[in-house]
C-alpha cells in the first residue's frame, strides 16, 4: 500500500493542487499586488505603493464595520456552538424520529445566503410591523439581532451534525465507567463528553468564527448595511468601497481593506485554533 | 485490484478538477456566456471583419436589443452580442467584463461622475458619424474637444397621475399648477380617503428597488433650483438652499400615502406599481420608462405632472428631462471591432429598422437627427409641456458626487419617514455628505 502511495502520489495531489493554484493562489497573489495599485479593471493596474493602505481609514466606515463585525462574531460563535451542541446532545439520546430531526435541522444550510436574507427580511419585518417597532433597516440593533437569528438558524444544523459525530465517538466504556462511579449527568457532560469532543469543538468554533467574520451575502440582503452603514460588516464595507464611490482610486483602497481584513481573519483564527487545540485530549 | 481502483479514483478526480478549471483562463473565442446572449451563431464572417459586444444597461429593453442585434447581423453579417446586466449590477458587471479578453466594445456610463471611473477606457467619438447625428452638443459627454460619450435616450420623469381617480375626487389635472394646489388636493384626498377608497400617493418605498426615485430623482429638484439660482452646473459643496422645499414634498408624499410612513422602509418598487395600477393611489412618481408598468390603466387615464416643490416661478416648471445613458466605445478593443461598433451605432440611429425599434419597440426619445417620434404617451405629454412654454428641469443628479452620497440621503430620508431620525440628518447627509464625498472622490 505504501509503495503504491509513493508511486501514485502525483496522481492524487496534482489535480487538487492545480485547482488550488488556479482558483486560490494566483488570485490571492494578484490581490496582494492590486492592493498596491490604482486600477479600474484588474488587467490595467498602476503601481501606487502604500498609498492605498494609508487611505483605509479615510472614509470613517472601516472601524465602525470592524466593531460591528467583531461583536457579531462573538455573539454568533457562542450562540451557534452552545445551541448546536445542546441539539446534538438531545439528538444522540435515541429519541424517536432522531434522523428526521437531524435532517430537518440541517436543511437551512442548503439554502443560499442571499435567498435566506430576503426571506428573513420579510419575516422579521412583518413581526416588527406587528409589534409597531422600527423595521430592520431603520435600527441597527434590530439589524444586528436579525442577522444573529438568521445565522443561528442557518448554521446550527450544520454544526449539530459535526457535534453528533463527535458525541457518537465518545467511548462507551468511559461513559459506563463514569456511571458506575456515580457521576452526575452534569459531571459526565463536563468531565467526559466535552473533553472528548474537543476536536469537534475546535472545528466548529473555527467554522463559525470565520464564517461570521467573513459574512457577506446575508448582510447584503438582510440589512444592506442600513441605517447609514450602522449594520455594515467588513466584507460589505469592502464591497461598498469598490462600487459605491466614484473614482478609480477606491478600487485600490477597497483591495487594501481586503488585505487588512484577510490578516485579521488569519490572526483571529490562529489564536482560536491554538486556544481550543490546547484543550484537546488524546483518546 | 487496489491499484486499478486507485487509478480509477485518481482519474475521476482529475476529470472533476479539470472539468471545472477552463472557466478561469477565459477562452478567447466565445463571447461571455450569459442567459441573454443570442443563441443563434452569426454566419461566419470574412476575415478582419469586426464584431460588436454591447453591454446593455436597461433590463426592460433587453429583448428589443437582442432582436435589433439579430436584425443587424442578418443584414450585414457582422456579429453583435448583446448582454444585459441585471438591474442594479451594471457597474459590477462592467468592471468584470472589461477585464476579459473579449471585453464589451460598447458600454455606457451615467454621466460625468460615472465617466470618472471609465474615462481611460473611452474612445474619442469626436470624429465619428454617430456623433454627427446628435441634434445638439448638449447630449455629448465632452471634456475639451474629446467626446467620451453620447446620450442615446432622453427620458422624462414627474408625477404620473391617474386622471380617472383624480376626477372621482372632484379634480382635474389642470387644477394642479404649483405646490400649494398639489398639496391641498392631496390633503383633501387623504381627508376623504375612507369615502373615496384610494389615497393620494402610492407608497414612497425606500427598499433599494424604489429608493432611487427619492434619493436621486426627487433630490434632483432642490439641486436644480440651487444650481439655477447660483447659475452653476455643478459644485464641490452644495448649500442646500432648497432643502425646506425638499422636506415639504417629502412630507407630502409620506403623509398622504397608501401606507403608514413607518412601513416605507420595506416597501418596494413593485408595491408602488401595484397600488397605482390597482387604483389605490392617484399619484405615482416615476418616468417615461415606467409606461409599460402602468399602461394597464389605459392611456386616456394617464397623465404626468411636474414635481412641484414650492420654488418661486414653478408655475412655468415642466417635467424633469435629461439623460443618464451615455454610450461609450471601448478604446482598448481591436481596431476592426471599434469600427464595427461605430458602424453599428450609426446604423441603429439612422437606419429605418434601427430608428423604428428605438422609437416604437423601446419607446425611446433619441437625440438623433433621424430619430422617429416615440410611441410612448408620456413622451407626448412631455413635448406638450415644452410646446406650452414650460421649462424642463434638467437632470442635475448626474453631478451627485457618488452612490455613497445617494445612499446617505436615502438612509436619512427613510429614518425621517419612520420617525427614528430627524430632518437635520437629511440636511447633513445632503450638505455635509456632499462635500465629504466630493473630497473623497479626489482622495
Amino acid at each position: 500500500m505504501e509503495k503504491a502511495t509513493k508511486k501514485y502520489w502525483p496522481l492524487f495531489v496534482l489535480p487538487t493542487l492545480g485547482a488550488f493554484i488556479i482558483g486560490f493562489v494566483i488570485p490571492f497573489a494578484e490581490g496582494i499586488w492590486l492592493s498596491f495599485c490604482k486600477f479600474t479593471t484588474v488587467n490595467n493596474a498602476q503601481w501606487v505603493g502604500f498609498g492605498n493602505y494609508s487611505k483605509i481609514w479615510l472614509d470613517n466606515t472601516f472601524t465602525q464595520a470592524f466593531a460591528f463585525t467583531a461583536l457579531f462574531t462573538v455573539v454568533t460563535t457562542i450562540l451557534i456552538n452552545v445551541l448546536a451542541f445542546a441539539v446534538a446532545l438531545l439528538l444522540t439520546r435515541g429519541i424517536r424520529g432522531t434522523n428526521m430531526f437531524r435532517t430537518v435541522f440541517f436543511m437551512p444550510n442548503l439554502i443560499g445566503g442571499i435567498v435566506l436574507g430576503y426571506i428573513w427580511q420579510t419575516l422579521l419585518n412583518s413581526l416588527l410591523m406587528l409589534l409597531e417597532k422600527p423595521l430592520l433597516t431603520l435600527d441597527a440593533r434590530y439589524g444586528f439581532w436579525g442577522l444573529v437569528v438568521l445565522m443561528c438558524w442557518q448554521q446550527i444544523g450544520y454544526m449539530m451534525i459535526i457535534y453528533v459525530a463527535g458525541l457518537q465517538n465518545v467511548p462507551l466504556e468511559l461513559l459506563e465507567a463514569s456511571h458506575i462511579d456515580g457521576a452526575t449527568p452534569a459531571q459526565t457532560l463536563f468531565k467526559i463528553k466535552i473533553p472528548m469532543v474537543m476536536p469537534s469543538i475546535t472545528i466548529c468554533t473555527f467554522l463559525t468564527l470565520t464564517n461570521s467574520f467573513k459574512l457577506f451575502d446575508q448582510n447584503l440582503s438582510l440589512t444592506g448595511g442600513e441605517p447609514a452603514h450602522a449594520s455594515e460588516m467588513l466584507a460589505l464595507n469592502i464591497y461598498n468601497s469598490f462600487y459605491a464611490r466614484a473614482g478609480a482610486q477606491w478600487k485600490g483602497i477597497g483591495q487594501a481593506k481586503a488585505m487588512v481584513f484577510f490578516l485579521l481573519v488569519v490572526i483571529i483564527a490562529l489564536i482560536q485554533l491554538r486556544l481550543t487545540r490546547a484543550k484537546e485530549v488524546q483518546q | 485490484m487496489k491499484k486499478t481502483m486507485a487509478i480509477l479514483l485518481a482519474l475521476t478526480m482529475m476529470a472533476l478538477a479539470f472539468g471545472c478549471t477552463p472557466a478561469t483562463p477565459a477562452p478567447p473565442t466565445a463571447p461571455p456566456a450569459s442567459p441573454s446572449t443570442p443563441s443563434e451563431e452569426p454566419p461566419k464572417a470574412p476575415e478582419a471583419q469586426g464584431s460588436v459586444y454591447y453591454l446593455n444597461f436597461k433590463p426592460e429593453q433587453d429583448e428589443q436589443w437582442q432582436a435589433l442585434a439579430a436584425a443587424y447581423t442578418a443584414e450585414t453579417g457582422v456579429p453583435v452580442t448583446v448582454v444585459t446586466a441585471a438591474s442594479g449590477t451594471y457597474e459590477t458587471t462592467l468592471t468584470s467584463e472589461m477585464a476579459k479578453s473579449e471585453a464589451p466594445t460598447l458600454f455606457q456610463v451615467n454621466g460625468p461622475v460615472g465617466l470618472a471611473n471609465w474615462k481611460d477606457y473611452c474612445y474619442d467619438l469626436s470624429g465619428s458619424a454617430v456623433y454627427g447625428e446628435l441634434t445638439s452638443d448638449d447630449f455629448a459627454l465632452k471634456e475639451g474637444n474629446t467626446v467620451y460619450g453620447i446620450a442615446y435616450v432622453i427620458e422624462t420623469y414627474g408625477i404620473i397621475a391617474n386622471t380617472a381617480l383624480l376626477q372621482k375626487a372632484g379634480y382635474k389635472v389642470a387644477d394642479i399648477k404649483n405646490f400649494a394646489s398639489l398639496k391641498s388636493i392631496a390633503e383633501d384626498i387623504t381627508a376623504r380617503k375612507a369615502d373615496l377608497g384610494f389615497s393620494a400617493f402610492s407608497s414612497a418605498g425606500m427598499d433599494p428597488s424604489s429608493d432611487w426615485r427619492f434619493k436621486t430623482h426627487l433630490a434632483n429638484l432642490p439641486i436644480y433650483y440651487e444650481y439655477k439660482a447660483d447659475n452653476i452646473g455643478d459644485t464641490a459643496a452644495i448649500k442646500g438652499t432648497y432643502l425646506d422645499n425638499y422636506k415639504a414634498i417629502w412630507d407630502l408624499y409620506i403623509n398622504n400615502s397608501t401606507v403608514s410612513p413607518k412601513e416605507l422602509a420595506a416597501k418596494t418598487g413593485n408595491d408602488a406599481v401595484s397600488e397605482f395600477v390597482n387604483n389605490e393611489a392617484v399619484f405615482y412618481q416615476n418616468g417615461t420608462w415606467a409606461y409599460n408598468d402602468v399602461k394597464a390603466l389605459g392611456d386616456e387615464n394617464l397623465y404626468m405632472i411636474p414635481i412641484y416643490i414650492g420654488a418661486e416661478g414653478e408655475e412655468n416648471q415642466g417635467l424633469c428631462t435629461g439623460s443618464e445613458n451615455y454610450w461609450c466605445v471601448s478604446k482598448n478593443a481591436p481596431e476592426e471591432n471599434i469600427k464595427a461598433t461605430l458602424d453599428f451605432m450609426n446604423w441603429v440611429v439612422t437606419s429605418e429598422t434601427g430608428t423604428t425599434a428605438l422609437a416604437n419597440e423601446m419607446g425611446f426619445v433619441c437625440p438623433f437627427k433621424a430619430a422617429k417620434p416615440s410611441a410612448n404617451p408620456f413622451v407626448t405629454i412631455a413635448s406638450e409641456y415644452i410646446a406650452n412654454g414650460k421649462t424642463s428641469v434638467a437632470w442635475c443628479f448626474s453631478t451627485m458626487p457618488s452612490e455613497e452620497w445617494k445612499n446617505g440621503v436615502g438612509s436619512a430620508l427613510t429614518a425621517y419617514a419612520a420617525g427614528t431620525g430627524k430632518w437635520d440628518k437629511v440636511v447633513s447627509a445632503f450638505v455635509e455628505g456632499w462635500a465629504a464625498e466630493y473630497n473623497l472622490n479626489r482622495a
